[in-house]
């Protein structure tokens, strides 16, 4: 299947809850989809027959900028049987950002998720083990957000160089 | 009736399970192949839990991207997985040719001659790289000597890179539209010619090497008793874990990007795709350690091969590098993906249209991987927390970024 | 059997004893040479005293130098291993490089665990390298060369110093206040108690076949050239010599019995915490260990300081004695760089599964070859290498069908 062949049955199952196809821009078309729901679709994607997306690629918070009120969570999933990709993403606001977990579809989504909270402070629910990844667990801010400032200090030691 | 009371309130109740001990191993220990900690619950010698705790050379690759230009970034991908440096090349300038190649206005080719230099210098790498991972994994189960006969082989490796660019770990030789011109090769020179007759002397001197190393260490009895049916990797998991390359073909799963989804010129080879198999009269069983290990062995010999295909062919004329003006992405969003020797190496790159990307993620195989290693390690014994770090052959650069 | 208690325990050991080779040396060298005024006064017993001490002075002295040797021995072998060179900077292709290693060590700060029992710390290598060293005391390296503790139960005096050495170890890595030693000690205890069955009963058989625990005896029945030599006595001293080495290497822990100081798992196991001269008497009394069990080994099996052919001296005395100590050195040196490591649920297993059953089986079967054959003659040699033969050949055959049916790596 490709991506709009995709979108078409997202939308027949989903309604709602798919916000629309993106094709304009170079590289990969998008699908984007309501943050509540994304858990929902990717069970669905993971588990239907025809669609099989037994891999996540790729999980991956982005921040277009400072003065951008949404966060965005993209997704990269390939069906190894059918040899078809999509990419799905939902999109967050920047003060209250959380939405479902996939770490219990897809256990490769544990690490990348947790990577997503640490550097862009995306919460998500249902993650049993939702920690800091890469920076010390007392870290303060997370630092791929566009209007994170590095702090002076940690625990004594000068940031800035 | 007192007495069959007394008796009773004597008998003691044993109980077999001592106490818990957390173990840290690491960030700094000989055998987690970098700054890996992990913290161990051990009962006796038995692990009840292996929790990892990656970031300890974390180095803000991604935060970094942010504010240099695509030409710029690729040093940082050096930095990556630092023992395969030149895939790590590859495969980020193949995510920004292919971001590239989605605007029309720009007519813009990699040159063939480019495309050889990178396939054959690639593979090179690739065979550095499991020759790394044979001796470390040798030495992680005990036996020290076939490190230095990695090692050996792979000085050679080494020396022929310095020839082709000037490094011998970092290379920043793989540049977008082509490859480094830094180092001249005129086509058709003395130069080019002694580079390839070295390429041709090394596989010829290599090649019966490998069989030597399955001597050595492979089949041996020692060895495979402590790796075959250790930490069975299923298929399901391996794919659910995102465990990718040779982890992901030693759990049985026949998948190679190089032939299943070609890029560059991979689809003019003919190489094969080694796949773990069950092997009952040896006790081998698929996603066990020694698959792991194994599906690397052989494809040493596939990257042979395919290098000798290009030395065969010889190397096509024509510049190095593409004629571009700016590396200027239009605005989107592109994942690619590669075949690094430890996996699939993938690039999220998001453009506004500038020089500098939006943002960069380094999809690194050895970070999906090791999210296996808390699993995997459940009930097994020390001593096999290390040959599973070994077998699933992590390079801390590259999961901490 | 009788007559090994009915001497007495340390029979040449008593002073009273008028054919103690230290009596004599002091009777006949030391006071003919003594100013006439002294010799009169000069008691027996105080030179026999003093002759003691300076042999024991010695071999305190001359045997630290052994492991000297062998580590760059080791370091040599491990190079040619290797394709290197090894050691080639300090002193001729390098043959000063451990007495530098040695000096550093001294110079080298001795740090002690704070939160560690300091008392247990700072005894346990020195239990280690006595122990190790005290082996020696019944090692008798050639004819005529005096052993300082010949006495009648030598191989069971070496039995029982050489496992004091666990008490050692897991004192080192009870004290030490580390996880790794920890692991690392008890590792070691578990494998040394283990291993130290099959050890002793491999010994029984070469004890029941001389009927004597005195080395100088055992060597002594040896003395009719290579088919003498215990190991082809019987079929089952050549099985038991294989269990012996192999259980050997696990005694010292060495590759691949070297879990107690698994580097790439428990970092260095009992000695992690260990620095300077302290970790050098770990490390001097490993290589002593090593040199001691292969010369224990020579002595059981391999004819002690007897000449290859009978009347003649080739590879007999006290250069033959440790031309062939050193080979067995040597072998392991070899296993070590070349095999992996064991974990610790297979080296149970071999030990209590596989060593333990064939050296009872060994000690059955030769004390069955006893009462067939009362004395060694040349049948009983000859059966003996005849079936050692046959069974060599067959485990060829057998292994070789084993290797050829290995499958080839396989196809992609």
């Amino acid at each position: 299947m490709n991506p709009e062949e995709i979108y078409k049955t997202l939308t027949d199952k989903f309604g709602e809850s798919i916000l629309g196809f993106d094709t304009e821009l170079a590289g990969d078309p998008i699908i984007q989809i309501v943050p509540a729901a994304i858990a929902d679709v990717c069970q669905y994607l993971a588990e239907t027959d025809t669609l099989a997306f037994d891999s996540l690629m790729c999980l991956s918070g982005v921040d277009l900028g400072a003065k951008e009120e949404e966060l965005f969570v993209v997704y990269h999933l390939y069906a190894m049987q059918h040899r078809h990709s999509v990419v799905l993403k939902v999109s967050v606001p920047k003060g209250d950002a959380h939405l479902p977990s996939v770490s219990r579809i897809w256990k490769t989504a544990d690490w990348h998720e947790r990577e997503a909270y640490d550097l862009y402070g995306i919460l998500f629910e249902g993650h049993t083990d939702l920690r800091r990844i890469l920076l010390p667990d007392d870290w303060e801010g997370y630092p791929l957000r566009k209007d994170y400032k590095e702090p002076d200090l940690y625990r004594g030691m000068r940031v800035p160089y | 009736m007192e007495t069959t009371q007394q008796t009773e309130s004597k008998i003691i109740e044993l109980k077999p399970f001592t106490d818990e001990m957390v173990v840290n191993m690491g960030p700094q220990h000989p055998s987690t192949h970098g700054v890996l900690r992990l913290e161990l619950i051990l009962d006796g010698e038995v692990v009840r839990e292996a929790i990892p705790h990656i970031g300890y050379l974390h180095r803000c690759f991604e935060k970094h991207s942010e504010n240099l230009s695509y030409p710029q970034i690729i040093p940082f991908t050096d930095r990556m997985d630092y023992v395969a440096a030149m895939n790590q090349n590859w495969g980020f300038c193949l995510a920004v040719e292919k971001l590239m190649a989605a605007d029309e206005k720009k007519d813009f080719a990699v040159p063939e001659r480019a495309e050889y230099l990178r396939v054959l210098i690639c593979e090179l790498n690739r065979i550095a790289s499991h020759l790394l991972s044979f001796g470390t994994y040798g030495m992680d189960t005990g036996a020290v000597t076939p490190f230095f006969y990695a090692f050996r082989d792979r000085e050679r490796l080494l020396l022929l890179f310095e020839k082709i660019c000037g490094a011998r770990l970092t290379y920043n030789y793989i540049r977008i539209g082509g490859v480094s011109e830094i180092i001249h090769m005129e086509p058709g020179s003395l130069d080019e010619q002694n580079f390839l007759d070295e390429v041709k002397d090394f596989l010829d001197y290599f090649e019966p090497k490998i069989d030597e190393y399955n001597d050595l260490l492979t089949s041996n009895s020692i060895f495979s008793e402590r790796t075959m049916g250790v930490a069975v990797m299923s298929a399901e998991m391996a794919l659910s874990y995102g465990a990718t390359g040779p982890n992901l073909r030693g759990s049985g799963v026949d998948w190679d990007l190089r032939r299943d989804e070609p890029y560059s010129i991979y689809d003019r080879f003919d190489f094969e795709v080694p796949v773990a198999k069950d092997i009952p009269e040896l006790g081998a069983v698929v996603g066990d350690c020694w698959s792991r290990y194994k599906v690397r062995m052989d494809e040493m010999k596939e990257s042979v091969r395919i290098v000798r295909q290009i030395l065969a062919e010889g190397l096509p004329d024509g510049p190095v590098m593409a004629d571009l003006k700016a590396v200027r992405p239009p605005k989107g969003e592109i994942y690619f993906r590669s075949e690094a020797p430890r996996g699939e190496l993938g690039f999220y790159i998001v453009s506004d249209g500038t020089p500098k990307p939006v943002r960069l993620k380094g999809r690194s195989p050895c970070f999906s991987a090791l999210s296996a290693l808390q699993e995997l390690s459940r009930g097994l014994m020390v001593a096999d927390i290390i040959a599973i770090i070994g077998s699933i052959d992590i390079v801390m650069g590259e999961v901490d970024r | 059997m009788p007559e090994i208690f009915s001497e007495g325990f340390f029979p040449n050991i008593n002073l009273q004893d008028e054919t103690n080779w230290a009596t004599d040396f002091v009777r006949d060298v030391i006071i003919p040479r003594l100013p006439e005024a002294v010799a009169g006064h000069f008691p027996v017993e105080l030179g026999t005293v003093l002759v003691m001490v300076a042999f024991a002075g010695i071999f305190v002295a001359v045997v630290p130098l052994l492991p000297l040797v062998l580590v760059l021995a080791e370091r040599k072998v491990a190079a040619r291993f290797q394709n290197r060179t090894g050691p080639m900077r300090v002193g001729p292709w390098g043959t000063l490089q451990t007495l530098a290693d040695g000096i550093k060590l001294i110079f080298k700060e001795d740090y002690i665990p704070p939160q560690g029992d300091k008392l247990l710390f700072l005894l346990a290598p020195y239990i280690i390298f006595a122990c190790s060293f005290a082996v020696f005391a019944a090692i008798p390296f050639g004819d005529g060369i005096p052993i300082p503790g010949d006495f009648n139960i030598g191989i069971f005096y070496i039995m029982a110093i050489s496992s004091v050495i666990v008490m050692g170890v897991i004192m080192a890595g009870w004290s030490s206040n580390s996880k790794w030693s920890l692991l690392g000690s008890l590792r070691s205890a578990a494998q040394i108690v283990s291993y130290e069955i099959p050890l002793g009963l491999s010994i029984l058989t070469v004890v029941m076949l001389v009927e004597s625990l005195g080395m100088q005896q055992i060597v002594a029945s040896q003395d009719g050239g290579i088919f003498t030599w215990l190991i082809f006595r019987t079929p089952f001293t050549f099985i038991a010599f294989f269990i012996f080495f192999i259980s050997s290497i696990a005694e010292v822990n060495r590759t691949p019995f070297d879990l107690p100081e698994a580097e790439s798992e428990i970092v260095a196991g009992f000695h992690t915490e260990y620095s300077g001269m302290r970790f050098a008497l770990f490390f001097i009394a490993e290589y002593a260990n090593m040199f001691a069990v292969s010369a224990i080994g020579v002595t059981l099996f391999l004819g002690g300081w007897q000449g290859v052919l009978p009347g003649y001296d080739f590879l007999g005395g006290f250069p033959g004695f440790v031309i062939k100590t050193l080979g067995l050195v040597f072998l392991m040196m070899w296993l070590r760089w070349t095999l992996p490591r064991l974990r610790v649920d297979q080296l149970m297993n071999l030990c209590w599964k596989y060593f333990i059953p064939i050296s009872f089986f060994n000690i059955l079967g030769t004390g069955v070859w006893g009462l067939i054959f009362r004395h060694d003659d040349v049948w009983s040699i000859g059966i003996s290498c005849a079936i050692i033969y046959v069974g060599l050949i067959s485990a060829y055959a057998v292994a070789g069908r084993s290797l050829a049916r290995k499958p080839e790596p396989q196809p992609s």
